[in-house]
């Protein structure tokens, strides 16, 4: 088995190069990987093109921090709140640089990775029919079904450069645990080229090994693996910790306008080396007051023969 | 707002529940008059019982935590193309007469474009649930005659085939409750109290057409405020 554990750092070095089509927040609003994508704003990387279903906010920050040529999105925003500002500062205004929007719907966007991960140029679908969803998306067309003769969108595949996951636990060979909510996880794996998995724990691979169900990330797929305790705060990671409600309401007021939140990228993002500088930042309480309050084990499943 | 949109979720029903507000109307049913709704999620849960906690994205943990299913985005989008959904509930910024939902461009006073967050599953729901209900806070500039971004399709020629099955079943604002006729066009069934007929049409962007047999809209009962109040204790969503 091939070792693949690195630093954070070293992996988003080495996979997200500028220009590269990125896919990230395949879950939506939990697991979102802020602690790779803080990583790539503090790289610098530039020109990219995300792709995610929704994100949250750290769409957001990514745009304002200049790193997004183009987002492949169905919603940008703040969950939460509503609007994001740096999201409109670029659309509206072109600030801090223009960034080109590629409108999708979520389910849209599902089925672009499906074929993406089937391996086929596009899917049909009878959703977004009669939308302006159509024009503004390239990637969507009207034709006629063959057998049917029915009216129906092609939906283009998209096959991400390279597709980072949050996990809650992984081997070092990148086989890796997820559960709860998946989203277009499965297929933004098996869609792209390289696969980066950001897990809150390291295990062995006897423990990956004794729940195969759970593996929804094969390794083989997987380039690198970097263990990465609270790497998706604010966003929640079931069974390791909640939502940072409170998080997503300080960002929307510490964000209204582009100095303000040049401070706050600053603060929270540029100015700190590593994911443990950012959770001395937010403080032992603040971090521990998240953690699961009530634990639920699922029962154990018997795999033997 | 929020028990009157309840209310249209009957017992037994598959419902795809959005982001945001419908997240407590889905609640609010399962706890009064709707114990047997199933809710679908499109981040990939399904669920049969109401979440414990207050949500404040569909993805928080007490969704999850005792879940029906625990699926992919495209396994519940599929329930909702397949036909299996029998209510999808979405937020919108703009509602135009045809009941057409933009939630992704809008134009300020001077004509600039104003960019919203977008479709996120509204869309899919709009197009495919066999009825939709979309919640809107009543302002005449958010009731045009027509979006000029349609997010979420209502009625209108590409109501055929596949998508014939389905189109908007209520408008709920924050004044009143549009319906649709046969032909696709709303008309306003009721008006909440504490506003008027007048009211409404004064604040809505078209020359509304009024049911003749439009009435007060029926004030939340004691057992739906309380389940409201009991789940959104801070008033957060129905302050």
């Amino acid at each position: 088995m091939t070792e693949k554990l690195c630093a954070l750092q070293e992996a988003v070095a080495r996979f997200v190069p500028d220009g590269a089509s990125v896919a990230l927040g395949l879950q939506l609003e939990s697991m979102i990987p802020f602690a790779a994508g803080h990583e790539i704003i503090r790289q610098g990387k530039r020109d990219l093109a995300l792709v995610g279903p929704i994100s949250d906010i750290l769409l957001d920050q990514l745009i304002g921090a200049g790193c997004a040529k183009r987002v492949t999105a169905a919603w940008v925003g703040n969950v939460m709140m509503g609007s994001a500002y740096n999201f409109r500062r670029a659309i509206e205004d072109g600030i801090p640089h223009a960034v080109e929007m590629v409108d999708h719907t979520n389910f849209t966007l599902a089925l672009a990775l499906h074929a993406g991960a089937l391996g086929v140029p596009f899917l049909p679908t009878y959703t977004a029919g009669g939308s302006s969803v159509i024009a503004r998306n390239p990637g969507l067309a009207e034709f006629e079904a063959p057998f049917t003769g029915e009216k129906m969108q092609a939906v283009r595949a998209i096959s991400p450069d390279v597709t980072i996951v949050q996990a809650q636990r992984s081997d070092a060979s990148g086989n890796a645990h997820v559960w709860g909510n998946l989203g277009v996880l499965p297929d933004a794996v098996h869609a792209a080229k390289h696969v980066i998995v950001v897990a809150e724990e390291i295990v062995s691979a006897k423990v990956i090994a004794s729940d195969p169900n759970r593996t929804v990330i094969p390794g083989f797929l997987v380039s690198a693996v970097a263990e990465v305790p609270f790497g998706a705060h604010p966003s929640p990671v079931q069974g390791y910790y909640n939502r940072d409600n409170e998080y997503f309401g300080e960002y929307h007021k510490a964000t209204r306008t582009r100095a303000q939140f040049e401070r706050w990228l600053k603060e929270w993002v540029t100015c700190l080396k590593g994911r443990e500088e950012y959770l001395s930042r937010l403080g032992n309480d603040r971090v521990q007051s998240l953690k699961v309050r009530k634990h639920a084990w699922s029962a154990r499943a018997d795999f033997g023969n | 707002m929020v028990a009157t949109a309840a209310r249209e979720i009957r017992d037994g029903d598959v419902v795809f529940v959005g982001m945001r507000l419908p997240l407590i109307a889905f609640v609010v049913a399962k706890h009064t008059h709707a114990p047997d709704a199933v809710g679908v999620f499109e981040n990939g849960i399904l669920r049969s019982t109401p979440a414990r906690e207050l949500l404040f994205t569909m993805s928080d943990g007490p969704n999850i935590t005792g879940a029906l299913s625990c699926l992919s985005m495209l396994e519940c989008m599929a329930l909702l193309q397949r036909g299996r959904v029998s209510l999808g509930f979405l937020g919108a910024a703009e509602v135009d007469r045809r009941g057409n939902l933009n939630s992704t461009e809008v134009r300020d006073a001077s004509g600039k474009a104003i960019r919203l967050p977008g479709s996120g599953g509204a869309c899919d729901i709009a197009a495919l649930a066999k009825r939709f209900v979309a919640l809107l806070d009543h302002q005449r500039f958010r009731l045009p005659e027509k979006v000029h971004y349609v997010t979420s399709p209502g009625f209108g020629p590409w109501r055929a085939g596949r998508l014939a099955q389905g189109g908007p079943a209520a408008v709920i604002t924050t004044k009143a409750v549009l319906r649709f006729s046969a032909g696709g066009e709303a008309y306003l069934h009721s008006y909440h109290p504490g506003t008027t007929v007048q009211d409404v049409l004064a604040n809505t962007g078209w020359d509304l057409q009024v049911s003749p047999e439009v009435r007060e809209t029926k004030p939340p009962t004691r057992q739906e405020l309380r389940a409201i109040r009991a789940y959104d204790r801070d008033g957060f969503w129905t302050r």
